[in-house]
C-alpha cells in the first residue's frame, strides 16, 4: 500500500492551501481539546488542593470499644454504660506502625497526633477549641502551617501554642501572651502564644490550635499512645488504594479522605463530565470537518478515480488512498494542535504555583497523546464515508466516455 | 492460422428501463485475432463507445457472451475484472485522461505500480523506454498538466502499453488532436502493433485512420453491419 500512500500525499500536496486550511482546522479542534483537558484537570487539582490539600488524606483513629453491658443469668440487661462523648481510646502501637506506613509508596508524611477538645481562656474570655498535639518538627506535615504563619513561628515546643488569626482576633490575643488551656479531661496548662496562622479556612482559623505532642499528652492525660495518625500522600487519588493497603498491613481502621467527601467527588465528577462533553464536541467538529473536506475531494477527483479504476486500481486501493489522506490530515492536525496547545500552556504557572485569580491550567494534564490518537482515529473514521463513496465511482460515468 | 484473442456474441446493452429504455447494442457479435489492428467505424450513437466500454470490462452488457484469452468475463467478479483489465487491456481515451498531479513518467507507470503496490526501478525503466519511443524523452519528468495535447495523448498511449497488454482499446484517440499530432500518434500505434504484435481496436470517424488498419468493422444501429 506504499503506492496508495504516495498518491494520498500527492493529492494533499497538490492542493496545498486547502490541505493547510484543513490541517489548521483540525489543529484548532485539537488545541481546544488540549486546552479543555488542561483546564478541567487543572481546575480539579486546584479545587482539591484548596479543599483537601491541607487535610489528612488517610486518617487512622483509635476505635472506641462498645460500652459494657451487665446481663443477668436470665438474660436480662441489668446495666448499660452510656457511651462517653470524650474519646478515651488510644493507638498504643503508633510508634511501631508509623515507620511501616511511612515506607509505603506514595506516602509523603505520617503524623501521629493527640487530639481533643478544650477551653482556651484569656482573662474573662473563653473559647472552645480543637486541640491538635503534634510532634515538634512535624508541624507542617499535614497542614502547611509554616506557609500560613502571619506572626511568630510555627515551631512547637513545651509550653507553646500556635493558633489561627480569627481566634486571635476574637480573643484579642498577641504574641507572647500567656493563655490557659483546660482540656475535656479536666487538666489545665498555661501556654505562651508563639505563633498565629491564617489559612483562609474559617473553621481552621477560628477554632483549631496546635500544641506539642508532649503538651497534649499532659492535657489529655494520655501517658502513652496517640489518638490518631494522619497520613499525607503524593497523589490524592491514591487514598482509597493506600488506605486498603494500610488496613491489610496493620489491621488499623485507615479511612481515606474520600469517605464523607461524596459531594466534593460528585462536583468534581460533574466537572469532568462537562469536560468530556466539550472535548467530544471538539472531536465531532474535527470528524465533520475532515469528512466534508474529503467528500468534496472525492467529487472533485471523480474523473481521476475513474481513470485509476480503468487502469486496474481496485476498490480497496481507492479506499486506502482516501483513508490515508484522512489519517495524514489527522496526524498533522493532531501534532500541530498539540504543539500549539503546549506552547499556549507554557506561560501559565505550574500546578504547584496555582494562585487565586488566575486560570488553573495544568500543562501536564493536556492529554497530548490521547488528543493526537483520538484525532487520527477520528479522521480515519471520518474518511471512511468519502472513501467508500470514491470506491463506488463508476469509471465509465466518471471518465465521461 | 491466427490465434483468437476475444469473441463476443449476441451482445445486448439497454440503458434505462420501461418506456425510457434505450437499446444501444442489439445482439452484436464479433471476434478479434491476436495482433490485429482493427478500425471500428460507425455514425455517432451507433454503439461504438458502448462496445469498447464492454470490451474493456468497464461495463457489463445486459445479455450476451464475452470470452477473452479463454476467460468468461461476464462470469467474473469485480475484483477479477479489475485484475484482468490491469494485466491484459490498455485504454487510450479521446481526452487522454491523465492524472494531472503526476508527471508523465508517473502516469505511464501507474498500471504497473498499482498492481505491484510500489514504483519499482524496472517499472521506471520500462516507462522511460516507452516515453522515449513516443518522442517524449525530454518530457519524462514534466507534470502532465504542462504537456501539449499531442504530448498528453502520446503519454496516454505509453500508459496503455505499460503492462504489455494483449489488447489496446482506443476511443477516438486522435479526435481531439491536430492533423500533425494525429498522424504522429497513429504512426506510433501502427509501429507498436507491427513490432510487438499488440492488438488494437480503434474507434474512429476518420477514414484515413481506418485506412491504416488491417481490418475495418462497421457498427450501425447496435449490430455489426460490415
Amino acid at each position: 500500500m506504499l503506492y496508495a500512500l504516495k498518491i494520498a500525499t500527492r493529492y494533499l500536496s497538490a492542493s496545498k492551501a486547502q490541505t493547510a486550511l484543513l490541517v489548521f482546522g483540525v489543529a484548532v479542534g485539537v488545541f481546544i481539546f488540549i486546552f479543555m483537558s488542561a483546564l478541567i484537570g487543572g481546575l480539579a487539582e486546584f479545587i482539591l488542593s484548596r479543599t483537601v490539600g491541607d487535610i489528612s488524606h488517610i486518617t487512622i483513629k483509635a476505635e472506641v470499644a462498645d460500652p459494657a453491658i451487665l446481663i443477668s443469668p436470665e438474660g436480662q440487661i441489668l446495666s448499660i454504660t452510656e457511651k462517653g462523648r470524650i474519646r478515651s481510646a488510644t493507638l498504643n502501637d503508633a510508634a511501631i506502625y508509623a515507620p511501616l506506613i511511612e515506607s509505603l509508596p506514595g506516602v509523603i508524611a505520617v503524623s501521629p497526633q493527640i487530639t481533643g477538645v478544650a477551653f482556651l481562656t484569656r482573662g474573662a474570655q473563653v473559647a472552645q477549641v480543637n486541640v491538635s498535639g503534634v510532634d515538634p518538627g512535624r508541624e507542617s506535615a499535614i497542614l502547611n502551617l509554616s506557609g500560613y504563619m502571619v506572626q511568630g513561628s510555627h515551631r512547637l515546643g513545651s509550653g507553646l501554642i500556635v493558633l489561627g488569626q480569627t481566634l486571635a482576633d476574637d480573643l484579642s490575643l498577641r504574641l507572647g501572651q500567656t493563655l490557659r488551656l483546660q482540656s475535656s479531661a479536666g487538666v489545665s496548662s498555661v501556654l505562651i502564644l508563639s505563633g498565629i496562622y491564617k489559612t483562609g479556612n474559617g473553621m481552621l482559623d477560628g477554632s483549631n490550635i496546635y500544641v506539642s505532642l508532649a503538651t497534649a499528652r499532659t492535657l489529655f492525660a494520655l501517658p502513652q499512645g496517640v489518638t490518631r495518625i494522619e497520613i499525607k500522600l503524593s497523589d490524592l487519588n491514591a487514598a482509597d488504594a493506600t488506605a486498603l493497603r494500610i488496613r491489610a498491613l496493620t489491621g488499623l481502621d485507615a479511612v481515606p479522605w474520600t469517605d464523607g467527601a461524596e459531594q466534593l467527588m460528585e462536583a468534581l465528577d460533574a466537572q469532568a463530565q462537562t469536560g468530556y462533553f466539550l472535548k467530544s464536541f471538539a472531536l465531532i467538529t474535527i470528524v465533520i470537518g475532515v469528512a466534508s473536506a474529503l467528500l468534496l475531494s472525492t467529487y472533485r477527483r471523480r474523473p481521476e478515480i475513474g481513470i485509476m479504476r480503468a487502469m486496474g486500481a481496485g476498490r480497496g486501493f481507492v479506499v486506502f488512498v482516501f483513508v490515508a489522506q484522512g489519517a495524514i490530515i489527522g496526524l498533522l492536525g493532531g501534532l500541530t494542535g498539540a504543539g500549539l496547545g503546549y506552547l499556549a500552556l507554557l506561560p501559565f504557572p505550574s500546578r504547584d504555583a496555582f494562585q487565586s485569580g488566575t486560570l488553573p491550567l495544568d500543562i501536564t494534564q493536556g492529554s497530548y497523546g490521547l488528543a493526537i490518537s483520538l484525532t487520527v482515529v477520528g479522521a480515519i473514521l471520518a474518511s471512511i464515508l468519502p472513501a467508500r463513496s470514491a470506491a463506488r465511482v463508476d469509471p465509465v460515468t466518471a471518465i465521461g466516455q | 492460422m491466427s490465434e483468437v484473442l476475444l469473441q463476443v456474441s449476441d451482445l445486448v446493452k439497454t440503458y434505462g428501463s420501461g418506456g425510457a429504455a434505450a437499446r444501444v447494442l442489439r445482439g452484436l457479435s464479433l471476434g478479434l485475432d491476436m495482433g490485429e489492428m482493427t478500425a471500428l467505424l460507425g455514425p455517432s450513437g451507433s454503439g461504438k463507445s458502448t462496445l469498447l466500454t464492454i470490451l474493456g470490462t468497464l461495463m457489463q452488457p445486459t445479455s450476451g457472451a464475452y470470452v477473452m484469452l479463454g476467460q468468461d468475463l461476464l462470469a467474473s467478479s469485480d475484483a477479477e475484472l479489475t485484475e484482468f483489465r490491469n494485466r491484459h487491456i490498455g485504454f487510450v481515451f479521446q481526452f487522454h485522461n491523465l492524472l494531472p498531479d503526476f508527471t508523465a513518467l508517473e502516469n505511464v507507470i501507474f498500471p504497473t505500480a498499482v498492481r505491484e503496490g510500489r514504483e519499482t526501478s524496472a517499472a521506471r525503466m520500462r516507462g522511460r523506454e516507452l516515453l522515449t519511443r513516443m518522442g517524449l524523452a525530454e518530457r519524462i519528468n514534466f507534470p502532465s498538466a504542462n504537456l501539449s495535447g499531442g504530448q498528453k495523448q502520446r503519454v496516454a498511449v505509453a500508459r496503455a502499453l505499460m503492462n504489455r497488454p494483449e489488447l489496446v482499446l482506443a476511443d477516438e484517440p486522435t479526435g481531439n488532436l491536430d492533423r500533425a499530432s494525429a498522424t504522429q500518434v497513429m504512426d506510433l500505434i501502427a509501429e507498436i502493433n507491427r513490432d510487438e504484435g499488440t492488438t488494437f481496436l480503434i474507434s474512429t470517424h476518420d477514414e484515413k485512420i481506418a485506412a491504416l488498419c488491417q481490418r475495418q468493422i462497421i457498427v450501425g444501429d447496435g449490430v455489426v453491419t460490415g
